[in-house]
C-alpha cells in the first residue's frame, strides 16, 4: 500500500519535472536568437548599441575604433592636418550617430521642424553613369541641408501632412498621414521641374554583417519560390553598381537595396551625408553647377583613410541584433500565427541562414531571424516615391528587416515607420502596404480588434 | 516501463529524496532571513551610491564656479598671470567632473547634458581662428553671428525640436570644458608644451587676434557660466531628499535594478570608454586629435580621474576636494559576500589600474608616438593590459552578482 502511494507520488514529481524540463528544453530554441550568435540581450536604451556578443577578441581594436569615428563628429578641415576632418562643405550631418542615434532610426521632418535625421535623395529622369539615378544637374543625388560656415546648405525640407480616415472592418476609424514634402531656401538657385525627390529615414543599423553574410543563391532561392507560389507576391533582386569590383552586384542595403555591400554604404554615407572623401568616393559631393570655391581647407586625400573606412565598416557590421523578448507568452503566440496567417513571412522572412563570411566567424554560418527576404517588392502607388533606383521602381521597395522594431521607441524616443516615416505606428506601417502586400494589409483591416492587437504584440516583441 | 523505472530506484534513494521534501521549509526560512540581509545590503550601497554621486556632482558645481570666477578676474585684467591661473583653475575643475563619469552609460541625469559639458572632438573653425585662418569662428564672424547668447552656443537656432533624438541629431561643437579648454590654450601644434593662445588675446587691439577680444571675453564668460548651469542641473538630480528628481527614482526602484545601472556605469567606463575611446584609439592611430584634453596636454588626469572614480564605486568611498571622505558599503563589499577571492582579486587589480595609468608619462599625446618599445607606448600598454583584466572581473563580478551587464564592446 505504501510502496504504491509512493510510486504515485514520484510518477508525479516525474511528470511535474520532466514537463518542466521539456518547457525548458523548448525556451532554449534558438529563436530569442534573432541575431544568432550576435545577440544581445539588452532591452533598454542601449538595446541597439552593443557589440556583436560573439565578438572575436581579434575583432574588439578595429572595432571599438570604428565605434569611436562612427559616434563622434567629424571637423571642419584645419590646415593642421588631422585624421578625423573634412567636413562638407556640405553635408547633412556631422556624424553617422547623428541620425542613426545609438544605431537606432531616425524620424521625418514636420511642418516647422525639419529634421537632421533623413536624407532627400533626388535625380532626374534617365540613368546616371553608372546605370543608377541620373543626378539633378545642380544638386546632385542628395540634398544637402547643412554648410559650413561661408557656404549655403543647398535647401531645407519640410513635411506636411494630410489625414486619410479609414476604418477597420470593426468600425474603429484611424488615420493615415499622406505626407507633401516641400524644399524651401534652395541655395544654388531652381531646380529641374522634372526632379524626383524622395525623403528617406535613417534605418537602425543592426545587424548588417549579417544581413550581408546571407548567400546569395538563398536570396535568388526565395524569389525563384515567389513566382513558384504565384500568389501575387513576386520579389526581385535589385542589380547595382559595386564601385570597388567595378560591376554588377546583387543589391542589399538601403530602402530599395541600392548598395551592394556594407562598405560601399558606408563610404557613400561619408560622401553623401557629410560631405567626406574615400577611396571608393575620391569626388566632395557638390556638382560643378554649384560653383563651389573651395578655398577651405581639404582634410586630405582622402579625407576617411582607408583603415579608418575598414574600422567603420567593420564595427557596422558587427552590431549585435537585441534578443526577442516574450517570446512564450500566449498573446505573442498568438500575434505569429496571424503573422503567418496574413502570409506577412512571405516576405518579411523570419529565418534566414548566413554563409560562410571569410574573418568574420561570428557572421559566419549562423541561424539568424531578420523578418526579411532582402528582395524588393511592389508596395503599390500609396507608397511610391516615384524615383528608379537601378531595378527598383519608384513603387518597389526592399523588405525592411523588422528585428529590433519592438525596440524602437525605447531605443529612439519615437514610433515613426516606414521610408520616410510617414507612419506614427506598427498598425498605421500595416494599413500602407499596398501593391503586393494588399492582400494582407486587407486581412489586418478585418481583423477583430483583439487579434490586431495579438499582431501587434508580436511585432513589439521582436 | 515508466513502473520498471520505478522499481529500480533504491531505498536510498527514496529515503535520500524524502529528506531533501522534509528539508525544504528549513531552508525556505534560512533563505528568507540570509536573503532579507543581502537585500538591506544591496539597498544600503545604492542609497550609499546616490550619496557619492550627488557629492561628486555638488564638488564639479564648486570647481566650476570658481572656475567661472578665475576666468572673470583673467577677463578683467588680462595678464600673462591670469591666463596661467586660468588655465590652472581649469585643470583643477576637470579632475572632479572626469571622476564622476563612472555615473555616465546609463540614463542618468547626466546623459543628456553629456554632449553640451563634455563635448569632443571640438570643431576649432566654428569657435575662434586657427592657423591659417584668422577669420573663422563664431567669435571673428560678426557679421553672421551678430549677437552672442547661450542659445547660439548650444546651437538652438538649428535646434528647434522638442523630443531628444532631434537635439542629438544636432550636435553641440561649441560648447563645454573642451571649448573653454580651447579659449585657454589655442590649438597644440607643438611637441613640447601644450598650445601657446596668448593672452593678448584677450586685450583689444585694432589687428590680430586682438580685434575681436571683447567677443572672445564675451563668449568665454558665456562659456564658463553655461558649464556650472549644468552640472547644477545635474546635481540637483542628484540632491538627497528631493521627491521628484532622478534620485528619488533611483532610489525607490528594485535594488537590483539601480545595481545593474551602477555597474552598467562602472563597466562601460572602465571598458569602452577609458580603455576603448580614450586609450586604445589614439594609442592604435597615434594621432594626438583623437585624445581628450589635446589643447592643455592634460589627457593623462582624465584617465587617471576616471579610473579613481570606477575605484570609488566599487570600494564606496570618495574623497572629497575638500578632504572630507565618503565611506559606505560599494559593490566590492556585495561581492565579497558572493565571492570573496574574485573580490580580493577585483581590489588588487583597481589598484594595479591606478599605477599603470600614473606611469604613463605626460604628455599623453607624446606618450602614444613611435614604435611599440617607446617608454610612453609601453606604458600606455601596460595601462591597457591593466584595464582589461580588470574588466574581466568587473564581467565575472555582474555574473556572480547575477546583474546584468552588457557592455557597449
Amino acid at each position: 500500500m505504501i510502496g504504491a502511494l509512493l510510486k504515485t507520488f514520484l510518477l508525479i514529481i516525474f511528470i511535474i519535472v520532466s514537463g518542466w524540463l521539456i518547457r525548458a528544453d523548448e525556451s532554449a530554441t534558438n529563436s530569442e536568437l534573432a541575431g544568432g550568435g550576435t545577440t544581445a540581450f539588452d532591452a533598454t536604451r542601449n538595446a541597439f548599441s552593443l557589440s556583436a556578443r560573439n565578438l572575436t577578441l581579434e575583432h574588439h581594436t578595429p572595432y571599438t575604433i570604428g565605434s569611436f569615428f562612427f559616434n563622434e563628429s567629424w571637423l571642419a578641415a584645419t590646415l593642421t592636418p588631422s585624421d578625423r576632418d573634412g567636413l562638407g562643405p556640405l553635408f547633412i550631418s556631422r556624424s553617422c550617430f547623428a541620425c542613426h542615434t545609438r544605431n537606432g532610426r531616425g524620424q521625418p521632418p514636420d511642418s516647422f521642424v525639419p529634421t537632421e535625421t533623413v536624407v532627400v535623395r533626388l535625380s532626374v529622369p534617365g540613368r546616371g553613369p553608372d546605370g543608377g539615378p541620373k543626378p539633378e544637374p545642380t544638386y546632385g543625388l542628395q540634398l544637402q541641408t547643412h554648410a559650413l560656415p561661408g557656404f549655403k546648405p543647398e535647401a531645407k525640407i519640410l513635411g506636411a501632412y494630410q489625414l486619410i480616415r479609414g476604418t477597420y472592418d470593426d468600425g474603429e476609424a484611424y488615420y493615415l498621414r499622406r505626407p507633401t514634402f516641400l524644399l524651401s531656401d534652395l541655395g544654388y538657385g531652381p531646380m529641374q521641374t522634372n526632379a524626383v525627390i524622395s525623403p528617406l529615414v535613417a534605418p537602425a543599423i543592426i545587424g548588417l554583417g549579417l544581413l550581408e553574410a546571407v548567400p546569395e543563391e538563398s536570396l535568388k532561392m526565395i524569389a525563384a519560390q515567389d513566382q513558384k507560389r504565384a500568389d501575387g507576391i513576386s520579389g526581385q533582386l535589385n542589380i547595382v553598381w559595386d564601385a570597388a569590383a567595378k560591376q554588377l552586384a546583387v543589391g542589399r542595403f538601403g530602402w530599395k537595396a541600392e548598395q551592394p555591400n556594407v562598405r560601399q554604404q558606408c563610404a557613400a554615407a561619408f560622401n553623401g551625408d557629410m560631405g567626406l572623401t574615400t577611396t571608393l568616393y575620391p569626388q566632395e559631393n557638390y556638382t560643378a553647377a554649384e560653383n563651389i570655391c573651395t578655398n577651405s581647407p581639404s582634410g586630405g586625400q582622402p579625407e576617411v583613410s582607408d583603415e579608418i573606412l575598414a574600422a567603420t565598416v567593420l564595427f557596422a557590421k558587427l552590431i549585435a541584433v537585441p534578443a526577442r523578448r516574450d517570446r512564450t507568452n500566449e498573446v505573442v503566440l498568438r500575434g505569429e500565427k496571424l503573422f503567418r496567417q496574413l502570409n506577412c513571412a512571405a516576405c518579411h522572412v523570419p529565418e534566414l541562414e548566413t554563409g560562410n563570411m571569410a574573418g568574420f566567424p561570428e557572421l559566419s554560418h549562423q541561424l539568424i531571424h531578420p523578418y526579411t527576404d532582402l528582395l524588393l517588392h511592389d508596395m503599390g502607388p500609396g507608397l511610391s516615391d516615384r524615383r528608379q533606383i537601378f531595378q527598383a521602381s519608384g513603387s518597389q521597395w526592399r523588405t525592411p528587416p523588422l528585428w529590433g522594431i519592438g525596440l524602437v521607441s525605447t531605443v529612439n524616443n519615437h514610433n515613426y515607420f516606414l521610408h520616410d516615416g510617414r507612419a506614427t505606428g506598427l498598425s498605421e506601417a500595416i494599413l500602407w502596404h499596398g501593391g503586393e502586400a494588399e492582400n494582407s494589409q486587407e486581412q489586418f483591416r478585418r481583423l477583430k480588434k483583439n487579434d490586431r492587437e495579438a499582431l501587434l504584440r508580436f511585432l513589439q516583441s521582436l | 516501463m515508466m513502473v520498471q523505472f520505478f522499481m529500480r530506484i533504491s531505498l536510498k534513494q527514496i529515503l535520500l529524496l524524502f529528506l531533501c521534501l522534509v528539508s525544504i521549509p528549513y531552508q525556505i526560512t534560512a533563505a528568507n532571513t540570509d536573503e532579507k540581509s543581502v537585500l538591506n545590503l544591496k539597498s544600503d550601497i545604492v542609497q550609499h551610491y546616490a550619496d557619492i554621486m550627488e557629492a561628486q556632482y555638488s564638488d564639479s558645481v564648486t570647481a566650476a564656479l570658481r572656475l567661472r570666477d578665475v576666468i572673470e578676474t583673467f577677463l578683467k585684467n588680462p595678464t600673462a598671470n591670469g591666463l596661467t591661473a586660468a588655465r590652472n583653475e581649469w585643470i583643477t575643475s576637470r579632475q572632479s567632473y572626469s571622476q564622476s563619469e563612472v555615473g555616465r552609460f546609463y540614463d542618468g541625469p547626466i546623459e543628456p547634458l553629456e554632449e553640451y559639458i563634455n563635448a569632443w572632438p571640438i570643431d576649432l573653425n566654428y569657435i575662434d581662428y586657427t592657423v591659417g585662418m584668422p577669420d573663422s569662428g563664431i567669435i571673428n564672424q560678426t557679421n553672421l553671428y551678430p549677437q552672442l547668447t547661450q542659445n547660439l552656443l548650444l546651437g538652438a537656432n538649428q535646434r528647434q525640436g522638442e523630443n531628444e533624438s532631434e537635439q542629438e541629431a544636432e550636435r553641440a561643437v561649441s560648447t563645454g570644458f573642451h571649448a573653454i579648454e580651447f579659449l585657454l590654450w589655442g590649438q597644440d601644434l607643438y611637441a613640447d608644451t601644450p598650445g601657446r593662445r596668448a593672452y593678448t588675446d584677450y586685450v583689444k587691439t585694432a589687428n590680430g587676434p586682438g580685434r575681436n577680444a571683447g567677443r572672445r571675453r564675451e563668449y568665454l564668460q558665456l562659456l564658463t557660466q553655461l558649464l556650472a548651469d549644468q552640472l547644477q542641473a545635474v546635481a540637483d538630480q542628484w540632491a538627497a531628499n528631493n521627491p521628484t528628481n532622478y534620485c528619488a527614482r533611483f532610489l525607490s526602484a528594485p535594488p537590483d535594478a539601480a545595481l545593474e545601472k551602477i555597474i552598467t556605469g562602472a563597466g562601460n567606463l572602465s571598458s569602452s570608454e577609458l580603455a576603448g575611446e580614450r586609450m586604445l584609439v589614439p594609442y592604435t592611430t597615434k594621432s594626438q586629435e583623437n585624445e581628450q584634453c589635446c589643447f592643455s596636454d592634460s589627457t593623462h588626469l582624465d584617465l587617471l580621474r576616471n579610473e579613481m572614480g570606477i575605484q570609488d564605486v566599487w570600494l564606496g568611498s570618495y574623497t572629497r576636494t575638500d578632504g572630507a571622505i565618503l565611506t559606505g558599503p560599494g559593490l566590492i563589499t556585495l561581492l565579497e559576500q558572493a565571492d570573496p577571492k574574485l573580490a580580493a582579486i577585483l581590489q588588487q587589480q583597481l589598484e594595479t589600474t591606478i599605477a599603470a595609468i600614473r606611469s604613463i608619462p605626460a604628455p599623453f599625446d607624446q606618450a602614444i608616438l613611435g614604435n611599440d618599445s617607446t617608454p610612453g607606448r609601453l606604458a600606455v600598454k601596460k595601462a591597457l593590459d591593466a584595464l582589461q583584466a580588470q574588466n574581466t572581473s568587473i564581467v565575472h563580478a555582474a555574473a556572480v552578482l547575477h546583474l546584468r551587464l552588457n557592455l557597449k564592446n
